[in-house]
């Protein structure tokens, strides 16, 4: 039924947006993971699945957003919501590279927060330059688009102004946080607040002029369809054929506890998306993203089991150690909060790899981790 | 052909002419198939055999499960569910209890009755049958599968008969089939470190033979993702199909993925879900001559289960509506499924869902379930 795609892949031909809707209606799953996999042995020959150590700081959890999907955002003026102060972040950052070791820019920082009306882009400035200054062995790869659409309207300068400014403070890259699904009817159903498509894309756009990387997600398994999908992949491929400034991808689906989309039948039917639907969406996402280099494995979501089958069906990346996890913690996701390195490992070696780690921009890192450090860091 | 080369770059080749050619796998093929890490590689290579031998259909059971007793003194190293022999936590359901519970489920539209328990040396013989023939009476138009060939041969040791003079006795009982449990893995070294005082595997075997001849039908499990090996696994489905070749009475290989939380094994980091999938494709690609292969999906998870229906099973183990055993060790572990679900599953996976009963007989068409729920 797919041979001719399957032949296609074969080839190294690029696959058409049809294809793609094929190989979604295919459901022979060992058949959809072979081909991902050549995919990936084509750009990752060596048999390794790479690593990244890194924490997740959520520097303020106040946003006016009020997405349907979130549950960890709270309202301004709610007694609930908080901006972390500086001491807060260093501490959480001695932490990190206590355990990730003094190599530059070799552990990686994603902070990210709600969209908080007090907090303007001198703050961004001062706290990334702070950090900067302090832990040269930190990547910052903070603020998603959303963050910096947000920050620039307060501001009032367009977006390569404001990216350049935050780029001069020490953001190194942008993660791919937000894009939800790239199409503006979902986007109305599940937060209809947050920005659109095309602006979305725009930061990404600007980012990739600048010579700044970030990365791709996608958020499904809501109210959209394959056909959804499908356009949010092809999005993704068309602005990556630009400037090539995407470096990996790295798909979840909604965790539905304690949100208003959960709550809404009108809205949401209930069922929220398998391991099955992982499996075949991330090697469906491996064989039509052919200009994207990496894809990240989402184990906070998908837990241990399928993240480490994800790894035969396309996914090359394990993703960040990530001491600390907050946003889909508290939509319910029943998986722990970090990963022992260790477990990570373990998984990746029982998988028929050799685990590696590297840096934000896919580069190794030969230091090791001082699990030791950790542990004493935990303890005090 | 790109599958092709995959499963050349996998030196599958020739295991793959085999396989289509339908010829029996050896145990050297075994042992390079459980070293083959391209998984995707051995669901493809299994699901040749298990849509010969099944096609698109996906089967699920509707039971009960009951465990008449936890006291045991077997002290297996990897069971969290049994208590020694004097402790205040141990019961034994009588047969008026056990009947009692059955009857709690009378409304419940199950067909089959799975009942196992500890080894308890205090249990007579009678015990045995009055709780079957209690079942039964409760219950008459539910299959009745129960006692595990450890169970039989402490049965056997206070009845001091011949086990087919048991298994008659037990047929009039009631009892039309066993599950497949305790067989563990047939080994002498994981034996001697985990369940010393257990039957041996050849014990194991010769009761599920007996219980054959006497015309009732098992199970074979195998416990996986503790200190076995591969060599140890790959002898262990090598006897079943030898057994399986003389009597042709294992319906269902059922490989079970261990869990050490709260058992003397915790430090073991415990199976993970490639393991999972690959313990489903060896199964289904080794034994040959068993019709069918389930995923237990309570030790699975229901994730890796709907997935391994591309990796040899063919029966995903079911609404299952009381299950004491693994519901002491892991507690998140999602517990219940309903019908609704089940199907939604195995319809997303590609699969045809067709309710079964305990022998493989079609109780119900399930499109009609289907169209009804949307």
């Amino acid at each position: 039924m797919i041979a001719d795609i399957a032949e296609k892949v074969y080839a190294g031909e690029r696959l058409a947006l049809d294809d793609a809707r094929r190989l979604y209606a295919h459901h022979n799953l060992a058949e959809l993971g072979m081909l991902a996999h050549w995919v990936r042995l084509q750009k990752h020959p060596e048999q390794v699945v790479t690593y990244n150590v890194g924490r997740n700081i959520n520097y303020t959890n106040v946003c006016w957003v009020k997405c349907d999907f979130c549950a960890f955002y709270r309202p301004p003026g709610s007694s609930e919501g908080y901006v972390l102060p500086n001491e807060q972040i260093f501490a959480k950052i001695d932490e990190l590279v206590a355990f990730g070791g003094d190599e530059l820019k070799s552990c990686e920082i994603l902070m990210q927060g709600g969209l908080n009306p007090k907090l303007r882009l001198d703050y961004y400035e001062q706290l990334l330059s702070a950090i900067r200054d302090r832990y040269p062995q930190v990547q910052l790869h903070c603020l998603s688009a959303t963050e910096i659409i947000y920050i620039a309207h307060l501001s009032r300068l367009p977006l390569d102004e404001t990216i350049r400014r935050l780029r001069g403070a020490g953001l190194d890259s942008i993660p791919g946080a937000g894009a939800e699904i790239l199409n503006d009817e979902v986007r109305d159903i599940i937060g209809f607040r947050k920005d659109r498509t095309e602006e979305w894309l725009e930061v990404h756009r600007v980012a990739h002029e600048l010579g700044m990387p970030t990365t791709a997600t996608m958020m499904y398994g809501h109210v959209e369809t394959v056909e959804h999908r499908l356009e949010h992949l092809d999005r993704l491929r068309q602005l990556q054929d630009e400037r090539g400034g995407f470096t990996a991808f790295i798909t979840w689906n909604f965790q539905p506890d304690h949100t208003d989309l959960a709550a809404d039948e009108s809205r949401w039917n209930g069922a929220k998306a398998t391991g099955y639907d992982h499996l075949r969406t991330v090697a469906v996402a491996r064989l039509f993203l052919d200009n994207i280099p990496s894809l990240q494995a989402s184990w906070v979501t998908q837990g241990p089991k399928i993240a480490q089958v994800s790894l035969r069906y396309g996914v090359n990346d394990f993703g960040s150690t990530m001491l600390e996890e907050n946003v889909v913690s508290a939509a319910g996701t029943s998986h722990t909060n970090e990963m022992s390195l260790d477990a990570m490992e373990r998984l990746i070696r029982d998988a028929g790899f050799t685990p590696r780690r590297r840096n934000t921009r896919y580069e190794p890192v030969a230091s090791p981790c001082r699990i030791d450090a950790l542990q004493e860091a935990a303890h005090l | 052909m790109i599958y092709d080369d995959l499963i050349g770059r996998a030196d599958l080749a020739d295991i793959h002419d085999k396989v289509l050619a339908g010829q029996r796998l050896s145990l050297d093929d075994g042992l390079r198939l459980y070293a083959c890490d391209e998984l995707p590689v051995l669901g493809y290579l299994a699901n040749i055999v298990r849509e010969r031998k099944n096609g698109d259909t996906a089967y699920y059971v509707r039971n009960q499960h009951i465990n008449y007793t936890n006291i045991c003194n077997k002290l297996c190293k990897f069971c969290s569910f049994y208590v020694k022999p004097k402790d205040e936590r141990g019961y034994v359901l009588s047969p008026e209890q056990v009947a009692a519970r059955v009857a709690e489920y009378d409304q419940a539209p199950i067909t089959e009755i799975h009942m196992v328990g500890g080894v308890n040396p205090k249990l007579p013989y009678q015990y045995y049958l009055d709780v079957l023939q209690a079942m039964k009476q409760a219950r008459p138009d539910a299959h009745l599968k129960a006692f595990t060939m450890i169970e039989i041969a402490q049965i056997q040791r206070i009845a001091k008969k011949p086990l087919e003079e048991i298994f008659a006795d037990m047929k009039a009982a009631g009892l039309e089939s066993l599950p497949g449990g305790g067989a563990e893995v047939f080994s002498d070294r994981v034996q001697g470190d985990l369940f010393w005082t257990k039957a041996d595997s050849e014990e194991w075997l010769e009761i599920a033979q007996a219980a054959h001849r006497a015309g009732l039908p098992s199970n074979a499990t195998m416990l996986y993702g503790h200190i076995e090996n591969t060599e140890e696994k790959v002898y262990h489905l090598v006897r079943l199909r030898e057994v399986q070749d003389e009597t042709d009475g294992f319906l269902c290989y059922i490989p079970l993925s261990f869990h050490p939380e709260r058992t003397e094994l915790e430090d073991l980091p415990g199976p993970t879900g490639c393991l999972d999938l690959k313990e489903i494709a060896v199964g289904r690609l080794m034994l040959d001559n068993f019709p069918h292969v389930k995923t237990f999906w309570i030790m699975n998870t229901i994730e890796i289960s709907q997935t391994a229906l591309w990796y040899g099973a063919d029966d995903i183990d079911g609404t299952v509506m009381d299950y004491e055993i693994t519901r002491k060790s892991f507690t998140e572990t999602q517990q219940r499924l309903t019908q609704a679900e089940l199907l939604q599953r195995i319809v997303e996976a590609g699969r045809q869902p067709l309710e079964r009963d305990s022998l493989y007989n079609i109780v119900a068409d399930t499109s009609t379930l289907l169209a009804a729920a949307g």
